[in-house]
């Protein structure tokens, strides 16, 4: 009799057991007809996938293929997609910022799109130069970025030509009770090497050389050279223990919040900015980062968010169709500015949106004289030592041992 | 679910007379024998078998697609293994271990064990997959367009099935016009007039030819992407579905020599099994690389490295401050609160109780947040409201007195509640006993209270202090390990091991899993030493007190 018992239930255990296969199944199911057609996976952060996703359909009808678009988080999606992408599988096509690609390049993550030149034309120079890596064209880049001076214009009417022109301003507007703080530039615990950048690079500063072929050279490292104390000197000079203009209170978390709420008039920061400040009502203008005057130019960094192959997707040469045919539209462009108010790298859409928003001429302005962001794999190594050399130098430490130490740290980490 | 719902309903009245018919000659047996089986214990058995087989069906499916036969038979044998066991009478003991063991499996034993294994690789970024995949990523992104070379507009075709038949490029030369058909072989021109030419002299129909539509050509993605048409510059490639161009793989791996050879400088870079890269005469590497087994020069690094064995000491002496004061901190405060509040001349304790607990019944992440910004020099609560102009996390000491407030607030509630619990479980009369044979209160606890208190709380506390040890987000949301001397920025007054490491393995050039797993082992062997003498002298405590 117990073996009945065991029967019966086996049975109906394996009747649940298919029942449950059954709801597996279903996908699969679905899945098949969309296979014949071939599948388009796209990843992307949440804001561009909303932007992207009635283009990614009209795509699909268009040419009988299905098209997903995936939202992942931002912070998490080259990570996510390395770890899948070496596991065999993940998205075809992948949406992210350009200093992504030595990372990706050398797990072998993404491939090289052909770009024919007249619609290498059609981007802006920059743009281009940024997602080439090793003379190969890796990525199709749709929007650039980079850091500007925003100004409160009911407080500060004339735009600063020299660093020592706005902490004058600064001062004076302090001593008028209108203004707490000289200016906020986000440094914090840490410090931000992207941030502090383009007064660094003013100063005389650089990360790293070029080779003969106007890629940064990883063995020419800047950072603990002559010139990089030189550099830390001037910004010692503006810190807690001088002048008071740069301060480690000021982090991300506050800086634009500072600005808003009209504790100082001068902010340092990029397009992603304009939103809030725009929604504080406050009456603003966009100029270029001032350098130390006499010094060289502020140069900002310049990052291009683009369009990335994957080297693993299922579906690689639809992938290449959708990067390399239908990404360069301006269509796309504007649409993915609309979601997310970064300068399009297309030059074309650049021209129709530059009309509704002046900011966007005055942002391309201030990154006339920027570099692009390094993508070697050599740069993750600058970010965090060089970070924590000017926070601490900020915080008063000595910029001599302070950057000649942060230079070996990092040399030290660079294969 | 609604066939199979109507099924454990009937088969309740089949298996119903069975125990009473078997149970008769069985009655020597133990008790549980004769425990007559409900409807409700049938169908649940019935509904988690069920979901056992419905999951191990759902596993096999990827397992054989990836042609993972071992994973498989794992499976395979441990679903069996799990119906005769749960189908069976016998076996009971095994019935309460099986479940809890094999959680423990799949959910402790295996990841330690993966761990274990990974601190003997070099896996990390640009050491991810295998030689031949790094052999194919070095090939393919070194597919350069031959220049001067001009684009074709391209259509895929074939002479048979769309779905099966041997793929040709048809591309039109966008200067001549002339159309051509390119295999494997090579390129031939087509017949003029055999061709419909498209506007953009992309090729629409063919005679013999059935021309591919884009759904049709993306379904077989991986013929069009492999197919290479040779030509006399290089080879024509598809770029898309619409283009085609001429291009060459400037790197070529030669089986000969294990090595990777550019045509366009002549250099080589040879495979070199020990570091799992391909490296050039003058040491230069081609970032892809592959995952190989590195024996133990990962534990060698953690030891002879300077930047980790240089603060190494500091850094332990600080972590366990952190993880005694945190967990001290908090037992001491929420043990007071709780004899406080367990006073019988104690009013509106409910009241007291309820706002006690607030802090646990947030979500520490944000709580971290906001802490951190409370902390901050000029714009911070803290300092705003005393008058301060503290640089909190800028100093050694007050970054440190700062993380353990935080830790302090963070986490007395809980300690308030368990010791409530175990005070309750002391019974008034032990205490009563020490006041009538004249004890003091403070004898009372130091002598009572306090020894019963701590065999109640001995195993949460040693727990207590294990999670502090390794407490991430606790700096990492807060101080991120800051300040940092000038002269080191890889080591701060607050970093704890964990975050300290984790800096070490994740912050620097790229993700160095191997690494990181080395360390993680570490502090591992650290924290089962410390718990594992604890725990005995909790053991001989309660020799004592029991």
């Amino acid at each position: 009799m117990r073996i009945r018992t065991a029967g019966v239930v086996a049975l109906f255990a394996l009747a649940l057991a298919a029942s449950g296969c059954g709801d597996s199944d279903e996908p699969a199911a679905k899945e098949s007809p969309k296979a014949a057609g071939g599948t388009l996976v796209i990843w992307a952060d949440d804001k561009r996938t909303a932007a992207l996703k009635p283009f990614a359909e009209k795509f699909g009808t268009e040419n009988g293929v299905t098209v997903e678009v995936q939202a992942v988080p931002n912070e998490d999606l080259q990570n996510n997609f390395v770890t899948v992408s070496s596991q065999g599988g993940g998205p075809d096509v992948v949406i992210g910022a350009h200093d992504w690609i030595g990372n990706l390049v050398q797990n072998g993550a993404i491939d090289p799109v052909q770009l024919p030149d007249d619609q290498k034309a059609a981007f802006n120079e920059t743009a281009i130069k940024a997602v080439t890596f090793n003379g190969q064209l890796y990525g199709v880049p749709y929007a650039q970025e980079n850091l500007a001076l925003i100004r409160n214009t009911e407080l500060a009417p004339e735009a600063p030509k020299t660093i020592e022109d706005l902490v004058a301003t600064g001062k004076q507007l302090k001593a008028q009770k209108k203004v707490t703080e000289i200016l906020c530039l986000q440094v914090g615990q840490k410090g931000d090497a992207y941030h502090i950048y383009p007064l660094y690079a003013s100063a005389g500063g650089y990360l790293f050389g070029t080779t003969a072929n106007g890629d940064y050279d990883p063995k020419d490292l800047g950072v603990g050279k002559p010139e990089s104390i030189a550099a830390f000197k001037k910004i010692a000079a503006l810190g807690e223990k001088g002048e008071g203009v740069l301060k480690r209170s000021i982090a991300d978390t506050n800086s634009t919040a500072t600005f808003t709420g009209k504790k100082c008039a001068f902010l340092v920061s990029g397009p992603w900015a304009t939103a809030d400040v725009k929604k504080a009502g406050i009456t603003y203008d966009v100029s270029a980062v001032p350098g130390f005057a006499g010094g060289k130019a502020a140069a900002p960094f310049v990052g291009v968010q683009s369009f990335y192959v994957a080297a693993k997707g299922k579906n690689k040469a639809l992938a290449q169709e959708f990067v390399t045919n239908y990404v360069a539209k301006p269509e796309l462009a504007v649409a993915l500015y609309q979601a997310d108010p970064r300068p399009p790298a297309l030059t074309a859409a650049l021209d129709q949106v530059k009309a509704s928003d002046p900011d966007l001429a005055k942002f391309i302005e201030a990154g006339k004289n920027g570099q692009v962001l390094p993508a070697i794999p050599a740069m993750a190594a600058i970010w965090d030592p060089f970070g924590k050399a000017e926070a601490a130098v900020i915080g008063g430490a000595d910029p001599t041992s302070t950057v000649t130490a942060a230079g070996k740290t990092i040399a030290g980490s660079i294969k | 679910m609604s066939t199979p719902l109507s099924g454990p309903g009937s088969a309740q009245q089949a298996p119903g007379p069975g125990p009473g018919r078997t149970g008769p000659p069985r009655t020597t047996r133990t008790a549980r024998n004769h425990a007559p089986i409900t409807a409700a214990g049938l169908a649940v058995k019935v509904v988690l078998l069920g979901l056992v087989a419905g999951i191990a069906i759902w596993a096999a499916f990827p397992l054989v697609e990836a042609e993972q036969w071992i994973g498989l038979a794992v499976l395979v044998l441990t679903t069996a293994a799990l119906f005769y066991l749960y189908l069976g009478r016998r076996h009971v003991p095994a019935k309460y271990l099986v479940p809890g063991t094999l959680f423990l499996i799949a959910f402790q034993v295996v990841p330690v064990l993966y761990t274990a294994s990974t601190a003997f690789t070099n896996f990390g970024d640009g050491h991810r997959g295998s030689k031949d995949d790094a052999i194919v990523a070095i090939q393919s992104s070194s597919v350069k367009q031959v220049p001067g070379s001009t684009q074709y507009p391209l259509s895929v075709a074939t002479k048979g099935d769309p779905t099966t038949g041997p793929l040709v490029f048809l591309v039109t030369d966008p200067e001549t016009g002339t159309v051509s058909v390119g295999d494997a072989r090579g390129l031939r021109p087509l017949d003029p007039g055999a061709a419909t030419v498209a506007p953009g002299g992309k090729v629409t129909a063919a005679d013999g030819y059935t021309v591919l539509n884009v759904g049709q050509a993306s379904a077989r993605s991986k013929d069009v992407t492999d197919l290479v048409v040779p030509t006399a510059g290089g080879a024509l490639r598809s770029s898309g579905l619409s283009r085609a161009y001429e291009g060459t793989a400037v790197r070529a791996y030669d089986a000969g020599c294990d090595c990777v050879k550019d045509s366009d400088s002549g250099r080589t870079w040879t495979a070199d099994g020990e570091v799992g890269a391909f490296v050039a005469a003058d040491g230069e590497r081609l970032a892809q690389g592959w995952k190989v087994n590195v024996g133990l020069s990962n534990f060698t690094r953690v030891l002879t490295d300077e930047r980790i064995s240089g603060p190494f000491l500091g850094t332990l002496i600080w972590n366990f401050a952190f993880a005694i004061g945190s967990t001290g901190g908090t037992f001491i405060l929420g043990m007071l609160i709780a004899l406080a509040l367990h006073s019988p001349r104690m009013r509106g304790t409910n009241l007291y109780r309820m706002l006690l607990i607030l802090p646990y019944a947030m979500p520490s992440f944000a709580m971290l947040l906001i802490w951190r910004d409370m902390f901050n020099t000029d714009f911070g609560l803290i300092n705003n409201m005393f008058g301060l102009s503290v640089d909190w996390f800028g100093q050694d000491w007050s970054a440190r007195v700062a993380v353990i407030l935080v830790q302090l607030w963070l986490g007395y509630p809980y300690m308030f509640l368990v010791a409530t619990g175990a005070l309750q479980a002391i019974p008034r009369e032990l205490t009563e006993a020490t006041s009538v044979d004249g004890a003091s209160p403070w004898q009372s606890f130091r002598a009572v209270t306090l020894p019963l208190l701590l065999v109640a709380l001995s195993p949460l506390l040693i727990s207590s202090f294990a999670f502090n040890f390794n407490n991430f987000n606790a700096i990492y949301l807060t101080t991120e390990g800051a300040p940092f001397p000038a002269d080191n920025p890889s080591n701060g007054a607050t970093d704890l091991l964990i975050t300290y490491t984790y800096r070490l393995a994740f912050g620097g050039q790229d993700a160095q899993f191997g690494f990181a797993a080395a360390i993680s082992l570490f502090i591992f062997a650290i924290v089962a030493v410390v718990s594992a003498v604890s725990f005995r002298r909790t053991r001989q405590q309660e020799e004592v007190y029991a």
